[in-house]
């Protein structure tokens, strides 16, 4: 694995071997001093084209905690001011000598071209509507810390999924784990064509709240009322919102998600956010070892199922040197 | 452990073709039994003593020395299971991915932890297991314990308890495993 650009091209094998790689960095997480030397002098870039709190948190606290080096780089401030484009930024960004570059844009397919750019390992942080890769690898994770296997579940993921890339990076995740996906939403926020995409559709929430091992919610950005997609908050939060007595519908065991920033009150009630079947702070938690088994994957480590790269020598210690 | 790493990816390693027995079944529980007592004479008994395995291969050897130690002295010590992945200086030339995840049993400030591990070669597993186990905190001893000492030291370490030591080629291979210990090649 050279890039990490969507959610959609991973396959089972590739998604437990990252979890099982990710219970090896919680473990590190927890350790009095949680930090290993495992890529002392590598270079981690942080592209960031769009506001992000916990993403770029997330990825500059498990780059360092695995003693890589970190750039950030935030459009304000920058050349991009300037007109630079992003070809010209990445090409910049990859003469310096950077071993991976996480890229966080606002269209859709930008970590994609990078990656077509420059040498480097790339990282999709976030596209556009397109995908949020280690977002969906994350919610595997935490999902299965509390449920075990994902084989069989049913997962519904309520909210805007129109504009949501969390949303698309859920879906094929969850889906390569064998889970089944309910996406619930009203017709104005799901894509024209749900064409292709492992899930079924469904309207009403009330309707699958009986039926489902997990409900993920998706945030619900305000200007979505002035785009005249939904009448008001209100109304949204009265037919598609977490409200205590939906919650209450649901099982003992069930999980609730919400991969943040919340709008208590709107898609989630506020007591719900702290129900003891909520996952929403382990999430965060989850976030930092995930990225960490993800730079180390593509940075640190051959794949066990790797066409051979490693050519026995007969003296194999100093070909290690050399 | 450079023999766990063929092991573990048998596309890489190719075969592993035993020659030699050198020790069988009942020799491997002599040498787990004599290392026990030595750990007990070198500690003047168990106190403060915690054995840890290294992923894979010393693992099941550390459980075979606790279970020594507790017959020799009727308390069993603590055992842990190191994983030495992050702390190798080979990192992206060799496949290396956790087997499991490293479990440290309480605070091992101040006391002496006995690493085991299956076959003593370079050295470089040890020096990355003295790593990692400086992020835990600081012993007042580390001790090393061995089954096979083959030779082919790159780095000043040096073990305290051996069950064998075996002269080797560096291109032949040793197996460790319960029903004894084989010198072999790998062929691919």
């Amino acid at each position: 694995m050279k890039h990490l650009l969507d959610t959609a091209s991973l396959d089972r094998d590739d998604i437990d071997e990252l979890m099982e790689l990710t219970d090896a960095f919680v473990e590190v997480s927890q350790r009095p001093i949680p930090k290993v030397p495992t890529l002392r002098g590598r270079t981690v870039a942080l592209l960031f084209y769009e506001d992000s709190t916990r993403t770029r948190l997330s990825f500059e606290t498990a780059a360092k905690r695995l003693s890589a080096d970190t750039m950030t780089f935030g459009v304000s401030g920058s050349s991009v001011t300037k007109g630079e484009s992003l070809r010209d930024t990445a090409l910049t960004i990859e003469a310096m000598g950077v071993d991976a570059v996480v890229v966080r844009h606002r269209s859709s397919g930008a970590p994609h071209r990078v990656a077509s750019w420059i040498d480097a390992s790339v990282i999709n942080g976030g596209d556009g509507w397109h995908d949020h890769p280690t977002q969906g690898l994350l919610d595997c994770y935490t999902l299965r810390a509390r449920l075990g296997s994902l084989t069989g579940r049913r997962i519904a993921i309520v909210g805007d999924v129109k504009h949501s890339r969390v949303a698309r990076a859920d879906v094929w995740a969850f889906a390569a784990l064998g889970a089944e996906v309910v996406l619930v939403a009203p017709p104005t926020l799901l894509p024209p064509s749900v064409e292709g995409w492992p899930v079924t559709v469904a309207h009403h929430l009330d309707d699958v709240l009986g039926s489902v091992d997990v409900v993920a919610l998706l945030r619900m950005q305000r200007e979505r009322t002035t785009e005249a997609l939904i009448p008001s908050l209100r109304e949204y939060t009265a037919r598609y919102g977490l409200t205590v007595a939906r919650a209450r519908r649901l099982g003992e065991n069930a999980v609730i998600m919400h991969p943040g920033p919340m709008n208590r009150g709107v898609e989630i009630a506020p007591e719900v956010a702290d129900d003891p079947r909520a996952v929403i702070v382990d999430q965060v938690r989850n976030g930092v070892a995930l990225r960490m088994a993800v730079l180390f994957r593509l940075l640190g480590a051959e794949a066990r199922s790797a066409p051979a790269v490693v050519d026995l020598p007969a003296e194999p210690a100093e070909a290690v040197r050399a | 452990m450079a023999e766990r790493e063929r092991r573990i990816s048998p596309p890489y390693g190719g075969v592993f073709v035993p020659r030699t027995r050198v020790l069988d079944r009942d020799d491997v529980a002599r040498a787990i039994w004599r290392m026990a007592h030595e750990i007990v004479e070198r500690n003047h008994g168990l106190d403060g003593v915690i054995v840890v395995g290294l992923q894979t291969g010393g693992c099941w050897i550390a459980d075979r020395v606790a279970d020594a130690l507790e017959s020799i002295e009727q308390v069993r010590p603590e055992v842990g299971v190191l994983d030495v992945a992050f702390y190798r200086d080979d990192i992206g030339l060799r496949p290396v991915l956790p087997e499991t995840v490293t479990d440290i049993p309480d605070d091992i400030d101040g006391r002496q932890v006995v690493l085991v591990d299956d076959v003593l070669f370079t050295g470089r597993t040890i020096r990355a297991a003295l790593g990692a186990l400086h992020d835990y905190g600081r012993p007042r001893s580390v001790q090393l314990a061995v089954m096979v000492d083959r030779g082919h030291r790159e780095l000043p370490i040096r073990p305290d308890y051996v069950g064998k030591n075996l002269p080797t080629r560096r291109d032949e291979m040793v197996d460790v495993h319960v029903d004894g210990v084989d010198l072999g090649e790998m062929v691919r």
